[in-house]
């Protein structure tokens, strides 16, 4: 009975974030709704219009081209920062003062303005200039990110592997580091291999940290912009233009309020979904023990 | 933007819809938060593969709704009435079965 009433009462612990919420968040994410059904000409000068931007968001190739390769650049990102991370956390040092070591140069890269990052490799992989270039180039291989959709998209893969991989190593560490030893004395005993180690103790507790990984690395790369926007513009062409920066284009450049406002609906939506299915994997996971 | 319309709301651009809209999600809220002190939701197992409450059922409902009025805008041109209509039912079934 006091549990009962302890948990009917927990919702005013929340009130001082739920209020701070209402006015950072939700009141913005009401203004960004009306601006969705109206046409918008200036402050005082607009008109409703229903659902008319929705539709013609929904049905614009340009941005169905943007969703695209959104959804493949943000794959490709979980497909090699996932394995690479739990790959590079298992290499890493368990005790000694590698470990403090192995720590700061990991945290490095996360310490890079994202802006930043995209200024380093747009000059580290200039073909004329740029270290990665010209060795890429000296190898025998026509490398030109400037140029060349394939290689654009390339480098911008390769760079957010720079800047992110070592959160995941970061969330894998700790979660190896939380492996009581007698998991693994248990092992020596049985004899097993390297392998059933990672596959029957280290993976399976690995899970939790694995899906907040997963989580936090979708959302990142779902809402990429600073980093291939000073990398390459979005170009060549349109190749690496992904949603942030047609949303931008249309809201900033082309100052096409509704129409932006109805897309970054959509966007919020989607992110949304994808979320509440990791958080749900994430609860019945913990439950599953 | 000038004080006024700072403190009137204005610059939030409102609506009618939208703010009828916004007032249903609202009422929702309330009625679901004081069901909850009258009648406790607890979690428990229906078609969905997790054990959910009330609360996360009609979460589900509304999400799935706003993307079943999305999938509507961008494949059909006939009237929105049709996918509101599909979303009542989808909420039901997810409130009752899920």
């Amino acid at each position: 009975m006091d549990n009962k009433r302890e948990y009917q009462w927990a919702w005013l612990m929340v009130l001082p974030v739920v209020l701070v919420v209402a006015f950072s968040a939700i009141m913005p994410l009401m203004t960004v709704v009306n601006y969705s059904v109206q046409d918008i000409f200036g402050p005082n000068s607009r008109f409703f219009v229903g659902t008319e931007w929705f539709k013609e968001v929904l049905r614009d190739a340009e941005l169905h081209g943007a969703l695209i390769r959104q959804f493949i650049f943000s794959a490709s990102v979980l497909l090699i920062q996932i394995p690479l991370g739990i790959a590079l956390a298992l290499c890493m040092p368990k005790k000694g003062a590698g470990v403090s070591f192995a720590l700061v140069l990991l945290a490095l890269p996360l310490l890079v303005p994202w802006n930043v990052v995209g200024t380093i490799w747009q000059v580290f992989a200039r073909p004329d200039v740029g270290l990665a270039g010209v060795v890429i180039n000296a190898l025998g291989f026509d490398y030109n990110y400037t140029g060349d959709s394939l290689d654009a998209w390339l480098t911008v893969l390769v760079m957010d592997v720079w800047h992110w991989t070592s959160l995941v190593i970061l969330l894998c560490y700790a979660g190896l580091q939380a492996i009581p030893d007698a998991f693994y004395q248990a092992a020596r005993i049985d004899g097993a291999s390297r392998w059933a180690v990672f596959r029957y103790i280290e993976l399976p507790k690995l899970k939790g940290v694995l899906l907040i990984a997963v989580l936090l690395r979708f959302i990142f790369s779902f809402r990429i912009y600073a980093e291939p926007f000073v990398l390459t513009g979005g170009g060549p062409g349109n190749s690496t233009t992904f949603l942030s920066q047609s949303l931008t284009t249309m809201a900033v450049g082309q100052f096409d309020l509704g129409p932006a406002a109805a897309f970054s609906l959509i966007y919020f939506l989607i992110i949304l979904l994808f979320s509440y299915v990791f958080y749900l994997t994430i609860l019945n996971m913990d439950r599953e023990g | 933007m000038n004080q006024d319309a700072g403190l009137t709301l204005a610059w939030m651009a409102w609506t009618q819809p939208v703010a009828i809209f916004f007032t249903a999600i609202v009422v929702m809220l309330v009625v679901f938060g004081v069901l909850q002190f009258v009648l406790p939701t607890y979690e428990r197992r229906g078609f969905l593969p997790v054990p959910t409450t009330r609360g996360d059922r009609l979460f589900m409902s509304l999400l799935g709704s706003a993307f079943i009025h999305l999938f509507w805008l961008g494949f059909s041109d006939a009237s929105l009435l049709f996918a509101s209509a599909i979303s009542v039912v989808y909420a039901t079934v997810m409130l009752r079965y899920g």
